[in-house]
């Protein structure tokens, strides 16, 4: 059991990693992402790249559906612009990569802020459908807008380079995404122990109130989809680093409910829910997979299946935990947690 | 300007605007008894269309036999998602219930994969061949029988609505869950016939549809034509859903034709998207005041 926990300042009270033992076992989790590339195998490796990616954009949507209440269906539209931002500017100028990716955070962002703009007259499942609208007109302008964006054809583009490294490799690729990931939630973290993330939540529990006390809604709303976006356009752009071709397909619908299911599973509203959502879906379908090979030999038929079975497991997992487990994985996790923090003193 | 084409064309499209108004309607009546917004209406629809197919072409059924059985296939799959999906989500925030939603239509897209396969089916023609001419405008028979039958339906519902114990049942529940309950409704039952008969216009609606323009596991995509029609309407509007799902299947046929089908989606998410910033509870919608 956890004792000596008591408070005495304001800073302590705020902290974000509060004992030792947090920061003992933040140190070895970190040293495990850090030795993780050099011991397993390319499979694995590019599953990690995979997972970080979907870290930093369900982070993303955490942040506006999630702290801001919120819910959005653009969030693969965003990655979009983020990935073909990245992909133009490093066919048609030879800018650094950090610097494209960047640019590609604050186009996605500044899209996310036009798309959020009708946010202030709609709202809830209005504001759902405005950027589901969003994502349709995104998508079209992906596949037509040939000149820019390469029609259906999509863009290829070189892998990124930067101090005379080249990163082609998933290996060379983990220690762009990882780092970033790793970055991305902490800054994440940290927003919401300033006064915009305070607005945040407070827009999410009610925003006639919110208002009320004084927050400017249409502002902080818009603020909100604009560090969504920017996450989402960051994500995308690795997305383009990472796979180095870009077509309208990339990004489909089902892409924006994969990170919404994300969110949920993960717990809405909780970083650390949004880590291990995104995680556990980009890995089930992957553990499917293995499943389908061992059991091929038995049954042939097995590859056939395992389309249709990702469908039904996938949309099993969004009903049961928001039947079941409404606050998602995180809750699971702290669960847990309590378990062994009351360890002997439980009941 | 060739007027006979654009005339054939706007012949065309206000037939399959009869059909989304048909499908829109199903789409309010569960809005307006639950206030669920349901995103699986399509994946619905394509289920009753596939039961159809294994009726009548798996099992060599007369169609006429074949498509009641489907759309009453398709009605009881509504009423058992109500009661075992959508009543235990029963005051939970809308996102998390639109998200159930969201996750049945993958459920049922994965079901109808996992017994028909993804490939694209063609079901067996029973509707009249025969060319269908008003004045000189020529109309595809499916499409003009598939338009008949589906108005047909619309005008039983709206009459059931407007007159019956049950349809009276509804709409009271509608304006106060509250009050209807202490007058002797059954709310809970009216939420689950909701479901079943807002399930069934979609699954005849779905049958007619798959009919002309054949079926896949993608089918479920024209869930969202119909969202923007019941937006465009106003959610809780069933003259809403008329109006709109006329204009929006016009629309989408004409954009189709003279722009090419790429531009169909855009066309209609255009006018959701003006509806959005002007009227944002829809042409015919209530405009509801919210308070703290």
């Amino acid at each position: 059991m956890r004792i000596g926990d008591a408070k005495q300042s304001y800073e302590a009270d705020e902290a974000i990693w509060t004992s030792q033992t947090q920061k003992l076992w933040l140190g070895f989790f970190l040293l495990i992402l850090l030795v993780f590339p050099f011991v397993v195998d390319s499979y694995l490796l590019y599953l990690g790249c995979l997972v970080g990616i979907a870290v930093i954009s369900t982070t993303g949507l955490n942040i506006l559906t999630g702290f801001t209440g919120l819910i959005s269906l653009g969030q693969a539209g965003f990655m979009g612009v983020g990935a073909y931002t990245v992909a133009w500017l490093s066919i048609n100028t030879a800018l650094p990569f950090p610097v494209t990716l960047v640019l590609a955070g604050l186009m996605a962002a500044a899209v996310g802020i036009l798309v959020g703009l009708p946010s202030l007259r709609v709202k809830g499942l209005y504001l759902a459908i405005a950027t589901l609208a969003a994502s349709v007109f995104l998508h079209f302008i992906f596949a037509e807008w040939e000149s820019v964006t390469g029609g259906m054809g999509g863009l290829s583009l070189e892998p990124a380079h930067l101090f005379g490294l080249t990163f082609q490799s998933d290996f060379m690729m983990y220690f762009i995404i990882v780092p970033l990931a790793v970055l991305m939630v902490l800054a994440a973290r940290n927003v919401f122990r300033t006064r915009i993330g305070r607005a945040f939540i407070a827009i999410r529990d009610r925003d006639i109130s919110a208002e009320i006390l004084g927050i400017n809604l249409l502002r902080y709303k818009l603020m909100s989809f604009a560090l969504s976006s920017f996450y989402a356009g960051i994500a995308g752009g690795l997305f383009a680093y990472f796979y180095r071709v870009v077509t309208p397909e990339s990004f489909p619908l089902s892409m924006s409910i994969f990170y919404l299911a994300a969110v949920i599973v993960g717990g809405m509203g909780n970083l650390l829910g949004g880590i291990l959502g995104a995680a556990f879906m980009t890995l089930v379908p992957e553990a499917l997979k293995l499943l389908t090979a061992a059991l091929t030999p038995f049954y042939p038929n097995a590859p056939v299946f395992m389309s249709p079975m990702l469908e039904i497991i996938f949309g099993a997992l969004i009903v049961g935990f928001l039947i079941f487990e409404p606050h998602g994985l995180a809750e699971i996790w702290h669960r847990i947690r309590r378990f062994f923090r009351l360890w002997p003193f439980r009941n | 300007m060739d007027w006979l084409f654009f005339g054939e064309i706007s012949l065309a499209g206000l037939a399959m605007g009869g059909l989304y108004a048909l499908i829109a309607l199903g789409f309010v009546i569960i809005y307006k008894a639950t206030r669920v917004i349901n995103f699986a209406i399509g994946e619905i629809m394509m289920f009753a269309a596939y039961l159809f197919l294994a009726f009548a072409g798996g099992m060599e059924m007369s169609p006429w036999i074949a498509l009641p059985l489907a759309v009453i296939g398709g009605s009881i799959l509504g009423g058992v998602i109500e009661k075992t999906m959508i009543r235990p989500m029963l005051g939970e925030s809308p996102i998390s219930v639109v998200m159930v939603t969201i996750g049945i239509a993958s459920i049922l897209v994965g079901l109808v994969e996992f017994v028909w396969t993804a490939d694209p089916q063609l079901l067996p023609n029973f509707l009249p061949r025969e060319p269908v001419f008003i004045g000189e405008l020529y109309l595809a028979p499916k499409i003009a029988y598939g338009f008949l039958i589906g108005s047909a339906l619309l005008i039983v519902y709206l009459l059931y609505f407007r007159f019956s114990r049950g349809g009276v049942a509804l709409r009271a529940t509608a304006s106060d869950q509250a009050a209807a309950y202490s007058m002797g409704i059954n709310v809970r039952r009216v939420f689950n016939m909701a479901w079943v008969f807002g399930s069934l216009a979609a699954s005849l609606a779905g049958v007619l549809v798959a009919a002309t323009g054949g079926l896949s596991p993608q089918f479920g995509i024209i869930g969202l034509s119909v969202l923007v029609v019941v937006i465009v309407g106003g959610l809780d509007s069933i003259l809403g859903a008329l109006v709109a799902g006329v204009f929006i299947g016009w629309l989408e046929t004409v954009a189709g034709a003279y722009l090419g089908g790429e531009y169909r989606m855009p066309a209609t998410f255009l006018v959701l998207a003006i509806i959005l910033v002007i009227r944002p509870y829809g042409l015919f919608g209530t405009h509801e005041i919210e308070r703290v």
